[in-house]
Formats: structure tokens, sequence, C-alpha cells
């Protein structure tokens, strides 16, 4: 349970600094430090676990199908590394409270934070790589958030972006790789993956897997040729760059190397791939730090080469280098960290970063210089610091590798050329920051030191980089071995923490490196003149290129296919579905199947005639829209009946009823719209459509055919045996409805309800010119209500309902139920609306559609809550029979109820469309629609 | 009967599409009710074409399959209210626009 409450914690706490925001700064930064510090705690029981080598699991399933749990793991990495995120997570709050200005809203920062904090969190605690995978992906979302917090200033926008999508992009590809991983292994337990390394490098898709997972890998850690992200994504607050640019973001990908390197190490090609790509971030990093005239643009490309020293570590593939590789992320995050905050520190009392500008700063914040001065000796692997010990173990790691054949000594040349360079801009920054004569037009002028508590996060680890530098054994050696055991997979190779090693190959590499360094930077003048004069390369330029091509691209594509014109989407659609299933027809041997054609009758045959002429005609008089319509109607009147001979009762009386209403609605907005359509169409382009059309039919009824003639399996036996028995119903259709497929019917109804209430939506507001004739040019009758149809409607509306209340009943046992009673009685209340006119009526009947339509869908749920209360499954239904004098037998069934849902949802939503169009005109004009 | 049927269909549904390819809102709403008539009877045949047998238990010896029928039953009903929807749609193009084209041209063309 702790640790998932460790992952947890800061994810609820991003909400306590949004709730502080406005009780002041220093509170917000309080609450905020609340979830870190009993994260911590929380880590503090597993000390004793963690360092006794043991490896604490706690797992929940959850989806266990797919492989997905929710399962944490905690050893000696995932401790260093947790130390690290809620550690220096706490310095950087401190930090941000007095960096940020009063007008950046505060609470919104720390909750990005806390959120990034939780996904680092779950990122090294993952013991499931689905989970991890999951977290990977919210840190770059909430780092997006953070580099692009100043959301006003365009290269924070672009930075974010940057970042988001090449670690979005490089996360996909991890993605693929942890998935084939995951299949390979047929677990996603970082447990079975660490234990099945053979397997793994033994299986044909490993350099896949390997391929993937370093895309992943080397995006995340900014290696080359992915690295151009990191410095734009400088634009961000200077407590940002600390936290996710030194010690924990960019930190992820050599995370991963770290926590996979039992299982994906080992091999030739991981050799090749992580060294030589380490090795070029490396120098290229370290020389492109030296030419940086921002500040935090030298942190940054020092960063990408202090990865690249990381990710080369691991690359050479020994136990000792993947030692010094973790003791080195450790010593990085130290001293970055530190500088980050020096950095930002000078930012803030100066008012720039451009480092021609700010010089001589010794005179105005000693103290500050103290502190950014060590750190930066720490960078440079000067003896005595944190940062010397790692570099003396990776140039000695360098000098054991002979897997580059005669080429070997490539790579301690390479190390020492990064060490030169390192030195330098190390000097770099102290040199120009602080002595080099005097401030150069500052904007804030002159420079003090920083209020007193915006320096201790930086004293708290420049003195962990004296400490751990000094004296190693009593500081980071326990840490760093439990870490570097279960990096390693539990074994551990003899190797020494002192600084005197004697006169040895390795520290006649620094003694090189310190001198060459001192020397670069003497003769600086020359080497940015030199520098000055190449062909810049932007990565950035290259990115924003690419992503506007893309843009571009993609517009002209949609453009292609969308083009605002209805007729060519339809057309496409079209030809997309005559393609597929015509292909599958035509292979069909015979179109015609097996079973014997049945015999035509003359009765049947006439109604087929009249529904084709009539939909022929509808089409054919299209631009007559009132005759078109009439024409419908005859169609809509023809189809129920052609239900109602091939033994469908229960649509038939569905089909009638809606065809009204249909029509009824149309000529409504018949009203509203021009009644003719003009000849507009060319005469190729009819013929293109009437072949489009005429290809369409011939598929329907080719299809048609082949399924008619074709022998018949149904499941219909079910549903007949069981519908009386089960549902107490014998109209199987309507218990099919109601009960067998109940659940079906509860989500139809709401989409009819959503529907109607979409409508009234649409409608609300909505202002329309009223045609002052009809379609022949006459003006409208006088008595938009008629005397005989007022008197009639009135007449029919308590049989109409008596009627529909008839249908409702019988509706479980003969052709009836609740759609279509609500059918009917709708069509009933419509005629009230016809013939009195939608204010009369509205007036006199007084219900709310909307509320009867809802009412409709929360009976019909209730209904099936209800068996619920009874230990059921969702809408089972119960029945019984009753007797009731006069009436005789009768049946009560919960279905009952849910049929009484649908009834009312049915005329609610349908009065709900129509009586709002009827309403359309009724604000603008005395006179009524209906 | 098959046979007849199977035209049927077809020209119910050529009729349909060729009204759904027209430039104006309500022939293609029109269109849009044919071939929801021609989709819903196509579904409706799956049950295969049965001459006096209601799936209504006790009414006659041998029962058409209910299934298809229960189906098409929601989709007139989801059919009708998308009719409504595209018809208030149109309505409101028209207010908005005080156009009724749907080729992406206005009206001058």
């Amino acid at each position: 349970m702790t640790l998932a409450l460790i992952v947890l914690l800061p994810l609820l706490g991003s909400v306590l600094p949004l709730l502080t925001d406005r009780r002041g700064r220093s509170l917000c930064a309080l609450a905020t430090m609340l979830a870190p510090i009993s994260g911590l705690v929380l880590l503090w029981q597993h000390v004793p676990a963690v360092f006794a080598g043991e490896t604490v699991v706690q797992s929940w399933p959850w989806l266990a199908r797919i492989g997905l749990n929710l399962s944490f793991r905690l050893d000696g990495l995932g401790f260093l590394f947790a130390l690290m995120i809620m550690g220096i997570g706490l310095l950087v709050i401190l930090y941000a409270r007095y960096y940020l200005s009063k007008n950046d809203p505060m609470g919104r920062f720390f909750a990005y934070l806390l959120l990034f904090m939780a996904a680092m969190l779950g990122i090294v605690l993952s013991e499931n790589l689905l989970l991890m995978m999951f977290f990977w992906e919210l840190t770059s979302l909430s780092s997006f958030l953070l580099i692009g917090y100043w959301s006003h200033s365009t290269d924070a926008r672009k930075g974010a972006r940057m970042a988001l999508a090449v670690t979005g992009g490089g996360g996909l590809a991890l993605l693929g790789g942890v998935l084939l991983l995951g299949q390979i292994v047929g677990s996603y337990e970082l447990t079975d993956v660490l234990a099945s390394g053979d397997i793994i490098r033994a299986h044909a898709l490993y350099p896949v897997v390997l391929v993937l997972v370093l895309l992943g890998v080397f995006t995340k850690s900014a290696q080359f040729p992915f690295h151009f992200w990191l410095p734009h994504a400088m634009a961000a607050p200077t407590p940002v760059s600390a936290y996710l640019h030194s010690a924990t973001m960019v930190k992820a990908g050599v995370f991963l190397l770290a926590r996979l390197y039992p299982a994906l190490s080992d091999t030739d090609l991981w050799f090749f791939l992580v060294s030589v790509t380490g090795m070029a971030t490396l120098l290229i990093g370290a020389c492109t730090a030296l030419f940086k005239h921002d500040l935090k643009g030298l942190l940054a490309y020092s960063t990408i080469s202090h990865l690249g020293l990381i990710t080369l570590l691991f690359g050479l593939d020994t136990q000792l280098a993947a030692v010094a590789a973790v003791f080195h992320i450790i010593n990085h995050a130290t001293f970055k960290a530190s500088l980050f905050m020096a950095a930002g520190i000078i930012d803030h009392e100066t008012g720039t970063r451009d480092m021609r500008r700010i010089n001589g700063l010794w005179r105005y914040m000693p103290h500050t210089a103290t502190l950014a001065m060590v750190a930066a000796s720490a960078m440079a692997g000067v003896p005595l610091l944190n940062g010397f010990l790692s570099k003396e173990m990776f140039f000695t790691e360098t000098l054991q590798q002979e897997q580059f054949g005669n080429y070997s000594w490539i790579i301690p040349l390479v190390a020492t050329l990064a060490g030169v360079f390192s030195v330098a801009y190390s000097l770099r920054f102290v040199h120009d920051v602080f002595f080099n004569g005097k401030p150069v037009n500052l904007p804030k002028y002159p420079p003090h030191e920083p209020p007193r508590y915006m320096k201790v996060p930086v004293e708290i680890l420049v003195a962990l980089c004296l400490l751990v530098g000094l004296v190693p054994a009593y500081t980071v050696a326990s840490l760093l071995a439990v870490a570097a055991s279960a990096t390693l997979g539990g074994e551990l190779p003899e190797y020494s923490l002192s600084m005197w090693h004697g006169f040895n190959l390795p520290l006649m590499m620094s003694i090189v490196a310190l001198v060459a360094g001192v020397l670069v930077y003497a003769t600086r003048r020359r080497v940015f003149d030199w520098y000055d004069q190449l062909p810049e390369i932007d990565g950035k330029l290259i990115f924003e290129r690419a992503v506007q091509a893309l843009v571009r691209g993609a517009g002209q594509f949609t453009l292609l296919l969308e083009n605002a014109s209805l007729q060519r989407y339809v057309a496409w659609m079209l030809i997309a579905a005559l393609t597929v299933t015509g292909f599958w027809l035509v292979r069909l041997p015979t179109l015609r199947g097996s079973v014997a054609l049945t015999p035509v009758d003359g009765v049947t045959f006439v109604g087929a005639l009249i529904l084709v002429v009539a939909a022929i005609a509808t089409a054919c008089w299209h631009r007559r829209r009132l005759v078109a319509l009439i024409m419908l109607s005859v169609v809509g009147l023809m189809v129920a009946l052609t239900f109602a001979r091939f033994s469908a009762p229960d649509l038939a009386l569905t089909q009638l009823s809606v065809e009204m209403v249909t029509i009824i609605l149309m000529m409504l907005a018949l009203f509203f719209l021009p009644r003719s359509s003009p000849a507009e169409s060319s005469h190729a382009r009819r013929i293109r459509d009437v072949g489009l059309a005429g290809l369409a039919g011939l598929l329907v009824g080719g299809l048609s055919l082949a399924v008619l003639t074709r022998p018949y399996e149904t499941i219909a036996g079910f549903f007949l045996e069981n519908s009386y028995t089960g549902g107490g119903g014998t109209n199987v259709v309507n218990v099919i409805l109601v009960d067998f497929r109940g659940f079906d019917t509860l989500g139809e109804i709401s989409v009819l309800a959503i529907a109607g209430v979409g409508i009234y939506a649409l409608i609300d507001g909505l202002r329309l010119r009223i045609p002052d004739t009809d379609s022949f040019g006459r003006q409208w009758a006088r008595d938009p209500h008629p005397l005989l149809l007022v008197n009639l409607s009135r007449l029919i509306l308590p049989l109409a309902l008596m009627v529909s209340v008839y249908i409702f009943l019988r509706g479980h046992n003969l052709p009836g139920g609740g759609f279509i009673a609500g059918l009917i009685t709708a069509v009933a209340l419509i005629l009230q609306y016809v013939a009195n006119g939608e204010q009369w009526t509205s007036k006199r009947w007084g219900i709310n559609y909307h509320y009867l339509a809802g009412a409709g869908v929360i009976v019909a749920g209730l209904t099936g809550l209800g068996s619920w209360a009874f230990g059921y499954p969702f809408l089972t239904s119960a029945f019984d029979y009753f007797h009731v004098p006069l009436v005789g037998e009768i049946e009560l069934a919960t279905a009952m109820l849910f049929d009484l849902g649908v009834y009312l949802t049915v005329v609610g939503a349908t009065l709900l469309i129509l009586t709002n169009m009827g309403k359309l005109s009724g604000t603008r004009s005395a006179r009524e629609v209906l | 009967m098959e046979l007849l049927y199977a035209s049927m269909l077809g020209l119910l549904t050529m009729s349909g599409v060729y009204l759904l390819l027209r430039a104006r809102t309500f022939p293609v709403v029109v269109g849009l009710t044919l071939i929801s008539y021609a989709v819903n009877l196509f579904l409706f045949a799956m049950g295969r074409l049965n001459t006096g047998m209601p799936a209504v238990l006790g009414q006659a010896s041998e029962y058409s399959d209910p299934l298809p029928q229960a189906l098409v039953l929601t989709a007139i009903v989801i059919g009708f209210a998308m009719t409504a929807f595209a018809l208030v749609l149109a309505l409101r193009a028209q207010g908005e626009l005080d156009s009724d084209h749907v080729d992406g041209k206005g009206d001058q063309g």
C-alpha cells in the first residue's frame, strides 16, 4: 500500500496549492511540500528492507488479462530515484517560492510540479511495464505544461510543443518496445522481464525491441540526434529546468537504461547503439556548451553532454561502468540542479542570462558566486568534489574497452576531449559571470544577493557535492551500492570510491583535461571567432520546418477530401461501400442460392409496384418538393403494408405511426424552406449520380437476393421458447424489446431523448423568415384553424388516447407495446396542435416534454435497477398473473413498467421535437405555423 | 417473391441514393428517409419472407424470426429521430446562412 501511496500522494496533493493559492505564497509552498515530505516518510520505512538488498513488490490485479496490474516495486535503484525526485523536488519548491514573481499564478505552477512528481515517481516505482508506460507519457504531458507555463511567450509555447512532440514520439516507440517485450516474456512484470534476459536476447525480435526501447530512452534523455528539444525547453521557468532538466525528466531515459540493463544489455548491438550514441552526445554537447552565450543554454548543452556520458557508460557494458553510471546520475543531479538554481538567481537579480552582459558579479553577490563556483568545479571534475570521483571511474572504464578493435583508443580520446570542453565551459560559467570586468548594461542594476531562503536549496546541494567528494564512504557509498546492485540484478563488482588511486592513466587524462580546458578558455576569442563562421545547424529550425510542412500537407490532403460539399463526401462513402461490398458479392459463385423462390401473388406484386413507382416518382419530382413529399408518404405507407404482408404486425404499426409523424415534421420544415429546388445539376453530374445510385441499388438488390435464397440459420428458437416461460409474454417481439434485449432498448430511448433535447437546442433562438404565400403564390388561408378540424380533433382525442392505452396494455401478448402506444399518443396530441394551434394547446395541456422524456428514461432505468434490490442482475424482469373482477386474468410484469418508460420517452421526445418546430415562428409573428 | 422483394429494395435504394446526391437540404433528407426505409426492409428480410406467421405465441403453428423485427422496430424510431435531427439542422442552416445548399457553394450558382 505504501508504495502506491508514495505515487498517489503528489497526485492528490496537487489540489492543495490550488486551494491555498490565494492565502499567501509561503502557505502555498508549504502546502505543496506536504506530499513529498509524507512521501519521504513513507519511503523511509522501507530503508531497512532496501538496504538489506530486498525488492519490495506490492501488487493489485487490475486488467490482468492484458497483463496490466497495479503493481509497484521498490529496490535500490527505485529508492535512489525516488529519493532524488522527492528530495530535489522539495528544494525546488522552496526555491520556486522565491523565484516566481507576484504576477505568476503560483498555485497552478505547484499543481503542475506535483503532477509531474507523481508521474516521475510512477516511472521509477512501477513494477508493471505497462503501468510505467502510463507514467512515462504523463511525464511528457506534465512537462509540456511546465515548460509552457509562461504561455504568453512564443518561445515557451514552441519549446513546450517541441519537447512534447519529441518525447511523445519516443514514448510511442517505447510503447511498441514494451509491448513486444511483454509478448516475448509473457508478462509485463519487471521481475519476470529482468529474469528473462537470455530469452529476450535470443529472440528474433530482440533488435526491434532494443531499437524501439532505445528510441524512447534517447528522446527522453536528449541524446543525439534528438537532443535539440532540451535547449529550447529552457524557456521554462528556472525551477522547472533545475528539476526536470537536471535531476528527473531527462534522467527518466537513463533510468530506463539502468532498469532494463539486465534484460537488454550484454550484446554487440547494445554496445554499438548505446555507446556510439552516448559518445556523440557527450562530445557534441560539451563542444556546443562552450559557445552558448545564454547561461541556461550553456547548462542545457552541458546536461546533454553529461547524459551522453551516462549513456556511454551503460553502453560500455561492464559492471563497473554501470556502477559509474549510477554514481554519475547522483552527482550530476546534485551539481546541475544547484547550477540551474544559481543561474536562476542571477537571471532573477540581473534581469538577463546573456553572459556577454553579466560580468563581475563577484562584487555584488559573493555568496551566490562561491556556491556556483563550487558546483561548477564539480561539473568540471575538479578533485575533492563529487564530479571528480565519477569522472575518474568513467575515464578508467573507457580504457578497458576493446570492442572497437584497433580503434578502441577513440573512446578514451573522445572522453578526454569532452573533459577538456567541460573544463572550458565550466570555467567560462565562473569567469565570465563573476569576474571578467564589469556588468554591461544590465536591466536591473545594481544586482544584489537574493532572499536568504532562496539560497538554502543551493547551499544544501553544494554541501552534498562537497561531502560526497570528500568522504564518499560515509555519505553515498551504501546508497550507491544498493542502487548499483539493483541495476546489475543483484551482483556487485569490486570498486573503490577513494580519491587517490595512485598516479595512473585516468588521473593523467584528468590533468590533461584540466590544463587543456584552461588553455582553450584562455584562447577563447579565437575559438569563438572560429565557431561563429561555422554554418549554423539549428535543430529547432529543421523541426519547425518539418512541422509546418506536415501541417501544410495535412491541410492540402484535407482540402482534397473535405471541400464542404456533402455530395462529394457521400460519393466517396458510396464508392468505398460499393468497392468493399461489391468485391465480395462478385466473388460469389452464383448470386442465387439453393433455396427455391416462393410464388408471387397478384396483390403483393401490385403493392410492390406502387412502392417502386412512388419511390422513383419521389426521385424524379424532387424539385417540386411538396409533390415529392406526398410521393414519399406513399412509399412509407407501402413499407408499412410490406411489414404487415410478411408477418410483422408490430413493425407495420410502428411504421404507420412514425410515417405520420415524419410527414407532419417534413411539412413543417418545408414551410420555412424553399418550395422547389432549382435545376442546377449539370447533365454529366446527373448521369454520374444515376450511375452511382444504380450501382448502389444493384448492390442492395443483389445482396438481398443472395441472402434470401440461401439457407437460413437463426437463434430465434431461444426467444420463442423462453418468451412465455421466462418473459411472461406471448408477443415475442415485445418481450425481446423490454426483456431479453432491454438494455439495448434503454440505450435506444436514451438516444431518442437526447435527440429531442438536441433538436430543442438547435431550434432555440432560431429565427426564420415566414413566407407570405404558398408554393403556388397564393395567400395563406385566413383561418389557420378550420372549425371542422378543431371539433373533430377534440372528439378524436379521448378515443385515440384510449386506443393507445389498449395498445400499450396488450403489447406484451399481442402486437403493440410502449413504442407503438407512445407514437399513437403523440399523433393524437399533434393533431390537437395542428387543429388548435401551438399556444392554445400548450396552455391547456401544460406538460413539459423535456421532463416527460427524461422521466421515461428514468422510469426505465429505475426498473432495471430495481432488480438489483432483489439480488438479480440489471434489468431482470419478474411477472405474475392476477385475476381482476370484470376484466379477467391480467398479467403484471416489471417489464411493463419498463415499457411505460419507453412509452413516456417516445411521447416526450416526439412532442418535444414537433412542438418546438411548430413554435419556431411564434415569437415573431402573430400567425402560428401549427 | 424473393426476386420481387430484392428488386423492390434495389429500386428503393437507387431512388434514395440519387436524392442523397442532390445539392439541397430537402432532397437529401427525403433521400435519407427513402434509404432508411430500404435499410429497415433489408434488415427485416434477414428473418426471411414469411406469410401469416407473426411472432405471437399461440397465433399460428410456425413463427417468423422475432429478432430482426425487434431490431427493426427500434431502428424505425431511431430513424425518425435522425430524420428529425437532419431536418432541424437544415432549418438551422437556413436560418443562419440563409441558404439550403449542401454542395459547398453559395446561392450565387
